[in-house]
C-alpha cells in the first residue's frame, strides 16, 4: 500500500515537473514563431486584404491587429488570443484557423496513428526475427530491406505506390479519405475508420481502410525499417549478456527467454525512437498528404506556407510542437514502465 | 649517441632523442594507425561500397560538365523532337517532356544535392559544436541554462516543419533553403556535444590542465574537442544523407532549387505529373536521391563501427 502511494506520488511529481518544463518550451517556441512571422517583409494587413483594398480599410485593420504597437505588445495580444484558442483568420480558406485545424488535424492523426501501428508491429516483428535468426539468410534479407527503407524518403515510396498499386494495377484507391458515394459516418472522433465502426457502417470502414493503406504504408516504411534495425541491434547486444545465459542454464524455455527476458528490456530504445518518429511523422506526412490528396494538417500547413498565410503557419507549428512535447512525456512514462532501473534513478533524484 | 639510429628506441634517454628520429617514429606510428583503421574499415564490404559511392558521386558532381553526355541539357534547353523518349539507346535514362536528357540532369542534380549538404553542415557544425562545448564545460551555470533551453525550444518541433516555415517566408531558392535547414539543424550538434563535453570535463586530463592554469580556450579546443571528433564525424556523414532528403523535400514543394536548374527533388516533382505513362521522368531522379543517401549512410555506419571498435 505504502509503496503504491509512493510510486503514485513520484509519478505525480515527475508529471508536474515535465509539464512545467513543457510550458517554458512552448512559451519559447511561440516567441520563435511569432518572430519568424513578424520579421517578414510586407504588411500583414495589406496581405490579408489584397492589393486593391482602400488604404483606410488597411489602416483600420492595422489598428485592429495592433500592428502599430511595438513588437512585445503585439506579442502579448497574439499570445492572449492564442491561449483562448483564437489564431485569427486564415487567408486561404477565409475561415477561422481554429476551425480549419479542428477539421484537418483528425485526418492527419488517423494517417499517422495507422502508420504508427504498422511501424511498431512491423518493426518489432522484423527486428525480433532478424535477431532470432542472426546471420542467417532471413537476417540478411531483413537487414538489406530495412537499409533500403531507411534511405528512401517517404515521398518516393508514395510515388512508387501510386504508380504501381494505384494507377498501373488499380488495386487501391489513390485519392482522399473516402470514395465518392460512400456515406460519411457521424462525426465522433474525426477518424473515419473509428467513427464508421462506432456507427456500425462496415462498408464505409472498409472503404476508408483501403484509402489509408497506400499513404499509411508509404509513411510507415521508413520508421519501420529504423525500428527493425534498432530492435535487432539491442536484442543482439543483450543476447550475449550473462543473465540470458543464466536463464538458459536454469532451463527456462527459449520462448520465455526470448519473449519475456530479452524482448522487454530490448524495447526501450525502440519505443523512444518510435515516439519521436510518430511526432515527426505528423510533419513528414506533408509530401505524402500532397501526393495522395489527403486532407490533413500537413497539406494545410504547406499550402499556408506557400501562400504566406501567417496565422495558419503559426498555429500549425504550435500544434505540432504541442503534439511533439506530449509524445516525449508519454515516452518517458513508457520507458519508466519498461525499465525498473530508470524508475529507481528518477525516484532517487527526487 | 645523437645520431645512433641502430640503438633501440627504449634505450634512448628522453633528453638525448634526435628530433629528426622522433619525427620519423611519429610518422611511422601514424602510418600504422591509419593502416590498422583502414584494414578494419575495409573488412566490411558495405562500408567500402559506401566509400566508393560517395567518392564516385562527388567526382561526378565536380566534373559534371565532362561526365554528363549532354551538359547543355542542365541549362534552359528544349528539343521537342526528342521529348519524352523512354530509356535506352541514345538517352540511357530517357528524356523529359521537353526533350532534356534525364541522366545528364541527374548528374548535375548531384551537384546541387552535395552543395546543399556541404553548405548546411559547414554552417551548422561549427556553431552547434561551439555552443555545445561551452554549455557542457560550464555545466550548471547560467550559460548552460540559456544555451540548452534555447536548444530545447528548437528541438521541440520536428526540424522539417520549421525549415519549411522559414523557407516559405524567404525567396524560394537554393541559398535560402540552405539557410532554413541550417537554422533548424545546429541544435542536434549542440545536444550531442553537450552530452560529451559534460562527461569529459571531469576527466583527469581536463582537471590537470585547469590545475596548471590553462586558458578556457585551450581547454575547450585542445583538451576536450579532440576527444569527440569521431562521434561528430560519424554524425556528419549520416547527416549528409538527411540534409539531401530534406533539401529534396523542400525542392519538391517548390521552396528549393528552382526550374530549369536540375535539383533532384524539383525533377521528381515535375516528373510526377507524367506518371504512370512516362514513369522514367520521375523515377530516375528519385533513384538518384536514394543512391546519394545510401552512399552516405553506408559510409557513416562504417565510420561508426570503426570508432566504436577503437573505443572498446
Amino acid at each position: 500500500m505504502q509503496r503504491q502511494a509512493d510510486a503514485l506520488r513520484r509519478l505525480g511529481l515527475f508529471l508536474a515537473r515535465r509539464l512545467v518544463q513543457s510550458i517554458f518550451v512552448l512559451f519559447g517556441l511561440s516567441i520563435l514563431i511569432f518572430t519568424i512571422a513578424r520579421v517578414l517583409p510586407g504588411d500583414p494587413a495589406r496581405t490579408a486584404l489584397g492589393a486593391r483594398a482602400p488604404q483606410e480599410t488597411v489602416d483600420r485593420l492595422r489598428e485592429e491587429m495592433h500592428l502599430n504597437d511595438t513588437l512585445p505588445v503585439q506579442y502579448t495580444y497574439w499570445l492572449g488570443d492564442a491561449l483562448r484558442g483564437d489564431f485569427g483568420m486564415s487567408l486561404v480558406t477565409r475561415r477561422s484557423v481554429t476551425t480549419d485545424i479542428a477539421e484537418f488535424l483528425p485526418a492527419s492523426l488517423e494517417l499517422v496513428i495507422f502508420a504508427g501501428v504498422l511501424t511498431l508491429v512491423g518493426g518489432i516483428a522484423l527486428g525480433t526475427l532478424s535477431a532470432r535468426y542472426k546471420d542467417s539468410w532471413v537476417d540478411n534479407l531483413i537487414r538489406i530491406l530495412s537499409y533500403a527503407g531507411v534511405v528512401t524518403p517517404a515521398f518516393i515510396f508514395a510515388i512508387i505506390f501510386l504508380l504501381v498499386f494505384g494507377l498501373a494495377l488499380d488495386w487501391l484507391p489513390s485519392i482522399g479519405r473516402l470514395s465518392e458515394g460512400v456515406p460519411k459516418p457521424p462525426l465522433v472522433t474525426g477518424l473515419i475508420t473509428v467513427d464508421a465502426l462506432l456507427a456500425g457502417q462496415l462498408a464505409t470502414f472498409w472503404d476508408a481502410l483501403q484509402h489509408l493503406i497506400m499513404p499509411g504504408v508509404a509513411l510507415a516504411l521508413g520508421s519501420m525499417a529504423q525500428e527493425a534495425r534498432i530492435t535487432r541491434a539491442t536484442m543482439a547486444d543483450n543476447l550475449n549478456k550473462d543473465y540470458i545465459a543464466a536463464e538458459r542454464a536454469l532451463g527456462i524455455p527459449e520462448r520465455v527467454v526470448m519473449g519475456r527476458f530479452l524482448l522487454k528490456p530490448s524495447l526501450i530504445p525502440t519505443i523512444s525512437i518510435f515516439a519521436l518518429d510518430f511526432a515527426a511523422n505528423l510533419a513528414n506526412a506533408f509530401l505524402v498528404e500532397l501526393i495522395f490528396n489527403w486532407p490533413g494538417i500537413s497539406r494545410y500547413g504547406v499550402n499556408a506556407m506557400l501562400r504566406k498565410d501567417l496565422n495558419a503557419i503559426t498555429a500549425v507549428i504550435l500544434i505540432l510542437g504541442v503534439v511533439f512535447i506530449l509524445m516525449n512525456i508519454v515516452v518517458d512514462l513508457v520507458v519508466g514502465a519498461l525499465d525498473p532501473r530508470i524508475r529507481l534513478r528518477a525516484a532517487r533524484s527526487d | 649517441m645523437l645520431n645512433n639510429a641502430s640503438q633501440p628506441d627504449h634505450a634512448v634517454g628522453r633528453s638525448a632523442i634526435d628530433p629528426h628520429r622522433l619525427a620519423q617514429i611519429e610518422r611511422r606510428n601514424r602510418r600504422e594507425r591509419w593502416g590498422r583503421a583502414w584494414y578494419k574499415f575495409s573488412r566490411n564490404p558495405l562500408s567500402v561500397l559506401g566509400l566508393i559511392m560517395v567518392v564516385t558521386i562527388t567526382l561526378m558532381a565536380i566534373f559534371a560538365p565532362f561526365v554528363a553526355p549532354y551538359p547543355q541539357h542542365a541549362e534552359p534547353f528544349t528539343d521537342f523532337a526528342n521529348a519524352s523518349k523512354p530509356p535506352g539507346g541514345q538517352y540511357l535514362f530517357g528524356t523529359d517532356e521537353i526533350g532534356r536528357d534525364i541522366l545528364s540532369r541527374c548528374i548535375f542534380g548531384f551537384r546541387y544535392a552535395l552543395v546543399m549538404g556541404v553548405a548546411v553542415l559547414s554552417l551548422v557544425v561549427p556553431v552547434g559544436v561551439l555552443l555545445g562545448l561551452v554549455a557542457g564545460y560550464f555545466q550548471g551555470t547560467i550559460i548552460d541554462t540559456i544555451i540548452m533551453r534555447v536548444t530545447d525550444i528548437f528541438l521541440s518541433v520536428p526540424p522539417l516543419i520549421l525549415a519549411l516555415a522559414v523557407a516559405s517566408v524567404l525567396q524560394p531558392n537554393l541559398t535560402n533553403a540552405m539557410l532554413a535547414v541550417s537554422l533548424m539543424w545546429w541544435p542536434w550538434y549542440t545536444r550531442l556535444v553537450y552530452g560529451l563535453a559534460s562527461a569529459l570535463r571531469n576527466e583527469y586530463f581536463v582537471v590537470s590542465a585547469e590545475t596548471i592554469g590553462a586558458g578556457t580556450g585551450h581547454i575547450l579546443f585542445r583538451e576536450i574537442l579532440p576527444n569527440m571528433v569521431s562521434p561528430i564525424l560519424t554524425k556528419m556523414s549520416l547527416d549528409m544523407g538527411w540534409v539531401v532528403i530534406i533539401g529534396s523535400m523542400l525542392s519538391f514543394v517548390g521552396l528549393g532549387v528552382q526550374p530549369p536548374t536540375p535539383g533532384l527533388g524539383t525533377m521528381v516533382a515535375a516528373g510526377a505529373r507524367f506518371l504512370p505513362d512516362q514513369w522514367w521522368i520521375a523515377i530516375f531522379p528519385a533513384l538518384a536521391i536514394v543512391v546519394v543517401v545510401l552512399g552516405f549512410n553506408l559510409l557513416g555506419d562504417g565510420l561508426r563501427d570503426l570508432f566504436s571498435a577503437e573505443e572498446s
